[in-house]
């Protein structure tokens, strides 16, 4: 059975419809990226999972359970946890206190301050500085850390190569491989289509609110990518 | 990415046409200007009374629910007009009409100084801010107990030389082009460019900076304008009372008056304070005694429509028909501010 | 004229207002909301007490031990029943349901307790006092308040910085989406907030009323001695709030040893001056909520 479903969701901005009717599943211990041009739907789709977003109509189930409609902080002590686009480290906390309000999700589990400053060791270094102190690179790992911080099941990624330069996010890239063998699911979100085909097991595209293609990267080739990507 | 769409007002809502308009004002105008024929002192004395509330929420209205400058020192501008009629009339010699400019351009002199202060003050604060500012105008009127008589207050004496009758008449007339002008002012003023400025800024500040509005000079704009306006009415709501005292004139009651006139009516638009006015009116008129038990019943209702229909009875009215008496009413579409679908 | 003693009742009244002051800025520093019923609530507290002296014949100091918590639930529900239902609507709703209430308050209070101004029945408390350096005396109640308001802004920082609950505080007065996104419930940490406001001017609200009268339309003025405390002080700054109530008790102290009109004025002016001068007040830090 699939962990996550998410069976064909129409969600609105105001009278703006940002998603028709989008389905997706997501196994237990997979990594799947969600790829497609700015503007395709992507953090919609994210942000929904996530319960900040509700869908108008269609469902999102979790382990069974409908989870569309719950507040986001339920959704999160489910073993939901996301990394937001922009990474939205808290200004007025420290490195250390950013990290520590992950767990806030109430869950326990393997991932302690401690094994995250042992996965990003540069944090441990500047654990007492502002965390908006730090890089953008360095930000990503915090948010990512936080992330884990909840000991979740499912892990959501909105961008986080965003802005980055490509050594660093080679590096981010890597410890993300590195979350995924520990069985941790991951959800990621990207427009740079290489580096998400890379890690991912299944690939989404998303062309204006709509699935336009879905697959293992492995089967897919790089015109239908292409077409399902730009829509020409 | 931000996707904002502008749409004119709704589709398909049905507007007065521009005779049938001209046609509801001319008759709401000439009941108006007949009334002192047919009408008897007692009901040019009621009139009076509405006609002034409906100026006030219009201008609070303007201020709160067009430029979203959430006041609730409006009071400072009732006192400052009221005294400054007085001194005008009884003090400089002036004739009644010029007393009620005066009251109004005095309130806005004083205003411009609060401003620079107040501006300074974010959201809420500002709104305190303003309440500190009636506080310290109705101590200094309450500290000059000489010329003001401080708490005792004063009594318009100009208009004890004329026949009661002329008074009323006078009053009344002030009162007809006050309130009426009023409305026409918020009226034309939200059909104007500024009018879609302030709803730029209401909408989302940040946004119409970056639109290149003026929001700063706009909002000092409104503020001083109101303030001038509520002064005049200050001066006018003294006229009728003859008899002043800081403690009444510079009351926070008028300000909740107002206030629950304006979100019980339907805050933003200009139908909603004059319906707001004519409830608030029947509900006095039926509480003869306008005491503890009103106040906490109009503030229970405005505090329940808020939470549950904040549009207020003419936002309902509206949606429910799709209509509108006023055609002011622009729409930014919504879905600006977090519709950065990736 | 004794300045010396002038400045110490001025030092001493300030600590009630920092106290009013501090719980206005604790709601504004997590939720963005000026609470326009504040005064009207402090207010409320010492009626409370005054009610449940009339009833049990506790003495005043040992009904804190009831009102603080009652003022605690009261807020709790003021927020999670009402001001919650139109969050993220703008400021304006919350604001003016505030001041719904407030009017709401002030008229019940009028209906229930007439107009007359009352006192909480202090007995020896009320005029307690102990000798300071030989030059002055000071009243046990105030010193009593200043204690407790020290004691309270070294409490909510350790709580802020030390507890899981209190990063959650700062953490949503940053960013209450992503707050949320971490599994805080925001709604529940804004009606936490709300609770210790309230429970804080509680404290204040009662010993106030041991020292000197209150009555029902008392409430906007603590408002504002709150609101001056806290832009006197700098907004986001918990001791700056505490020095803030101090310097305006010290005006309004010396203002009416000048002239007895001049009490509140001298503080309201004090007020915007700072605002004139230095508008971010003048012992603001960044942001230390």
């Amino acid at each position: 059975m699939s962990m996550l479903v998410v069976d064909s969701i129409e969600v609105f901005y105001g009278e703006f419809q940002a998603l028709f009717g989008v389905s997706l599943e997501v196994a237990e211990g997979e990594t799947v990226a969600i790829i497609g041009a700015n503007g395709a739907g992507k953090t919609t789709l994210l942000r929904t999972i996530a319960g900040v977003l509700r869908p108008r109509s269609g469902q999102v189930q979790y382990r069974g359970m409908r989870i569309d409609g719950r507040p986001a902080y339920a959704v999160t002590r489910l073993g939901i946890a996301m990394v937001p686009e922009g990474r939205k480290i808290f200004p007025s906390l420290s490195v250390r206190e950013n990290l520590l309000i992950g767990r806030q999700s109430g869950r326990k589990g393997p991932w302690t301050l401690e094994r995250v400053f042992d996965l990003f060791p540069v944090l441990r270094e500047r654990a007492d500085f502002p965390g908006i102190d730090l890089s953008g690179g360095q930000q990503q790992m915090l948010a990512i850390g936080r992330a884990l911080m909840s000991n979740p099941d499912l892990i959501l990624m909105d961008e986080i190569s965003l802005g980055l330069a490509p050594v660093v996010v080679r590096e981010l890239y890597e410890t993300v491989q590195a979350i995924t063998r520990t069985g941790t699911t991951v959800v990621i979100v990207e427009q740079d289509v290489t580096r998400s085909l890379q890690v991912a097991d299944r690939v989404y595209c998303l062309l204006e609110g709509e699935v336009s293609l879905s697959g293992r990267p492995t089967d897919l080739s790089r015109e239908q990518i292409s077409l399902a990507y730009f829509g020409v | 990415m931000i996707k904002a769409r502008v749409a004119e007002a709704p589709a398909g809502w049905k507007q007065l046409s521009v005779i049938r308009f001209t046609a509801l004002g001319a008759l709401v105008i000439g009941a108006l200007v007949s009334l002192p024929f047919w009408g008897g002192p007692g009901v040019m004395r009621m009139m009076v009374e509405f006609l002034t509330l409906l100026a006030l929420a219009q201008l609070w209205n303007l201020l709160a629910g067009y430029t979203g400058l959430v006041s609730i020192g409006q009071q400072a501008w009732i006192g400052i007009g009221g005294y400054a009629l007085i001194v005008a009339a009884d003090d400089l010699g002036l004739p009644i009409p010029l007393g009620l400019v005066l009251g109004g351009v005095t309130a806005a002199l004083l205003a411009l100084p609060a401003a620079g202060l107040l501006f300074r003050l974010r959201g809420g604060y500002f709104s305190v801010g303003t309440w500190v500012v009636a506080e310290i105008l109705r101590l200094l009127v309450t500290n000059s107990t000489d010329w003001l008589r401080g708490g005792l207050g004063r009594t318009l004496a100009a208009t004890g030389a004329m026949a009661r009758e002329t008074r009323e008449l006078l009053t009344y007339a002030l009162a007809v082009v006050i309130g009426l002008g009023v409305v026409a002012l918020v009226h034309l003023l939200m059909r104007s460019r500024t009018g879609l400025a302030l709803t730029a800024i209401r909408d989302s500040e940040t946004a119409a900076a970056n639109l290149g509005v003026e929001t700063q000079r706009i909002k000092l704009f409104v503020y001083l304008l109101c303030a001038f306006g509520t002064g005049v009415v200050g001066a006018l709501i003294y006229l009728n009372l003859l008899r002043i005292t800081p403690d009444a004139a510079f009351s926070v009651q008028w300000t909740a008056f107002m206030i629950f006139i304006v979100i019980i009516g339907g805050i933003g638009t200009i139908e909603g304070p004059i319906i707001g006015a004519i409830l608030f009116f029947i509900l006095r008129q039926f509480l003869a005694d306008f005491g503890e038990w009103s106040l906490i019943l109009l503030g229970a209702v405005a505090v329940v429509m808020m939470i549950f229909a904040p549009e207020g009875i003419w936002g309902i009215i509206r949606r429910r028909w799709q209509f509108e008496i006023f055609p002011v009413h622009r729409r930014i579409g919504a879905g600006s501010d977090n519709a950065h679908a990736a | 004229m004794d300045w010396v003693g002038t400045i110490v009742q001025g030092l001493l009244l300030g600590g009630f207002y920092a106290l009013y002051g501090i719980g206005l800025s604790l709601i504004f520093g997590v939720m963005r909301l000026v609470n326009l019923a504040h005064g009207d609530l402090i207010v409320c507290a010492a009626y409370l007490s005054l009610v449940l002296i009339e009833v049990s014949g506790l003495p005043p100091l040992l009904t804190l031990a009831i009102v603080i918590p009652v003022m605690f639930g009261l807020g709790v529900l003021l927020q999670r029943g009402v001001l919650n239902r139109v969050l993220g609507l703008g400021p304006m709703p919350p604001l003016l349901i505030t001041f719904g209430i407030s009017i709401i308050i002030q008229n019940g209070l009028l209906l229930a307790f007439t107009a007359d101004t009352q006192r909480l029945p202090a007995g020896s408390l009320e005029t307690a006092s102990v000798p300071v350096g030989g030059w002055a005396t000071v009243g046990v109640l105030p010193l009593l308040n200043m204690a407790i308001a020290i004691l309270a802004i070294i409490g909510l920082q350790q709580f802020m910085g030390r507890t899981d609950l209190g990063r959650a505080f700062r953490a949503t007065s940053d960013d209450p989406t992503t707050a949320e996104l971490m599994g805080i419930d925001s709604k529940r940490i804004y009606g936490l907030a709300m609770g210790a406001s309230l429970a804080l001017i509680a404290v204040a609200g009662i010993l106030l009323g041991m020292r000197t009268t209150f009555g029902p339309s008392d409430g906007p003025a603590r408002l504002i001695y709150a609101f001056e405390a806290v832009i006197i002080g700098g907004l986001g700054s918990l001791w700056g709030t505490l020095a803030g109530g101090l310097l305006l008790g010290v005006a309004q102290s010396v203002g009416a040893a000048l002239n007895p009109g001049w009490f509140q004025l001298a503080g309201h002016i004090l007020a915007l001056l700072v605002l004139a001068i230095r508008p971010t007040g003048l012992f603001a830090r960044t942001r230390d909520l």
